[in-house]
């Protein structure tokens, strides 16, 4: 049978796809669970570098999984604040829900200021307890940067208006550029920020250049990251509309009350 | 062609990059840190060896009007193959890789090396040939991101060699070091010494 008859080719093309198909989704199949594993662990790990429980990114999976039993997830009903009890946080998928047309509601353009388009109605936050005492409360977070989502933890303080950390685990902006919202130092320079003013309004304002201590409204504002505006004002508007009543403003105003 | 030029010719004499002029894209993409760059480079090498071996085996059962299509095929499942693995073995590398490592899939030089060399030749000589460019391939992107990282940010494998300004340092990081055109810039002064020293790579003049 000559190589380019009709008969040949299909049969080498059958053949050569069968052969394909079943090393990719062998391949697929057999690594799924590591690789969710690594992905689970990798968000908790960036949850507790936030919230600074973890100093070094580098800490192997003993170190997380210790540093995380302080960690209590809860779910949220955002429109109301209150705790939903009848699901398990440890089995939520968050980026799941955002998308789900039966978890998630459309956001109007004009509140949707860190343009994500859609969020899930519940949605998970991380308490650190200190004894009995709530320490932190840690929001995870996504907005539009300048290429990405970018999505991150917001630690605060029981005050619901003070910065204790900010962390991103995924992102795509510019490295050296935008991709330096990663940089540890940038991230040290939120904390003690007021993400709230005294009548609970948003009001992180990260600037272009560096802050002047004593110039107005110093307390909420940050320093931009030089060549990254959008990167920045992308990170200003997803950290406002978070902590605004569209976001866990509700809850952030039950957890004050003294209702969780 | 004996096994060590098959192996070492593409690395001066044949650079896929900077003779062939083959894969420029990529080597902009996944320049700007040297970790990237080395896995990236893993990751191409054994992508070229592999999918050059199995395009050869069967190289002559291909039929021609579907050949192309046959080593797309093979190429495809080798990249997507590399790209599982990294995510399983090493997470925290194959986040910062993100897209670039499915795109080996169209890079050209290993459409270029099943085209031009896995199809007329034999398995070994084709795996070793594929090594072999990978390698070339990898030696330019090394050299780019060596530059890249050094002068854009002050690091090397993400170790601080200069101290930048933002950390209290004294040196100002070159912003334009971080952004594609730069490795134009760098590929271009690496093809001028390649080709300073091997003056028979000179194109003639029309």
């Amino acid at each position: 049978m000559s190589n380019d008859s009709t008969a040949k080719t299909l049969t080498v093309a059958a053949f050569l796809c069968v052969a394909c198909s079943v090393l990719v989704s062998t391949a697929a199949v057999k690594l799924k669970p590591t690789q969710v594993k690594n992905k689970r662990l990798d968000v908790k790990k960036n949850l507790l570098l936030a919230a600074g429980l973890l100093e070094s990114p580098k800490a192997t999976e003993s170190e997380i999984k210790e540093a995380y039993s302080k960690v209590e997830a809860k779910l949220i009903d955002l429109s109301t604040g209150e705790e939903i009890t009848d699901m398990d946080p440890a089995t939520f998928d968050l980026e799941k829900a955002d998308k789900d047309p039966k978890m998630a509601i459309s956001i109007e353009a004009e509140n949707d200021i860190a343009r994500i388009k859609t969020r899930s109605k519940i949605r998970p936050v991380y308490l650190i307890k200190e004894g009995r005492r709530v320490s932190q409360i840690i929001l995870p977070f996504h907005g539009k940067g300048l290429w990405s989502t970018m999505y991150g933890f917001l630690s605060l303080a029981p005050d619901t208006q003070t910065v204790k950390g900010i962390g991103f685990y995924q992102h795509g902006e510019t490295p050296g550029l935008g991709g330096e919202i990663d940089n540890k130092k940038w991230q040290a320079s939120w904390e003690g920020k007021k993400v709230l003013s005294s009548d609970y309004k948003p009001t992180i304002d990260v600037i272009k250049g560096s802050v002047d201590p004593n110039m107005e409204g110093a307390v909420s504002k940050i320093d931009g990251l030089s060549g990254a505006t959008l990167t920045s004002n992308g990170v200003e508007a997803s950290v406002n509309y978070w902590v605004s009543n569209n976001g866990y403003g509700k809850f952030l105003a039950k957890f004050r009350a003294g209702g969780v | 062609m004996s096994v060590k030029k098959t192996l070492f010719d593409p690395l001066f004499n044949n650079n896929p990059i900077a003779l062939q002029i083959l894969g420029i894209c990529s080597a902009l993409a996944v320049t700007t840190k040297l970790e990237t760059a080395f896995v990236m480079s893993i990751a191409v090498i054994l992508v070229t060896g592999f999918s050059s071996f199995f395009v050869s085996i069967i190289r002559n059962q291909i039929p021609s009007s579907i050949r192309i299509i046959a080593q797309m095929t093979i190429i495809a499942s080798m990249v997507i193959l590399t790209d599982q693995v990294l995510k399983a073995f090493v997470y925290d590398v194959s986040k910062s890789m993100s897209v670039y490592v499915g795109l080996i899939i169209t890079n050209c030089i290993v459409m270029g090396r099943a085209e031009g060399y896995a199809m007329k030749n034999g398995p070994l000589m084709s795996f070793l040939d594929g090594i072999g460019n990978g390698l070339g391939y990898s030696f330019i992107l090394i050299v780019v991101a060596f530059f890249r990282e050094l002068f854009g940010s002050g690091k090397l494998m993400g170790m601080t060699i200069f101290k930048t300004i933002g950390e209290g340092g004294w040196y100002q990081p070159n912003g334009m070091a971080l952004l594609s055109p730069s490795a134009f810039f760098i590929i271009g002064f690496i093809i001028w010494a390649i080709r300073t020293f091997k003056t028979e790579q000179i194109e003639m003049e029309n």
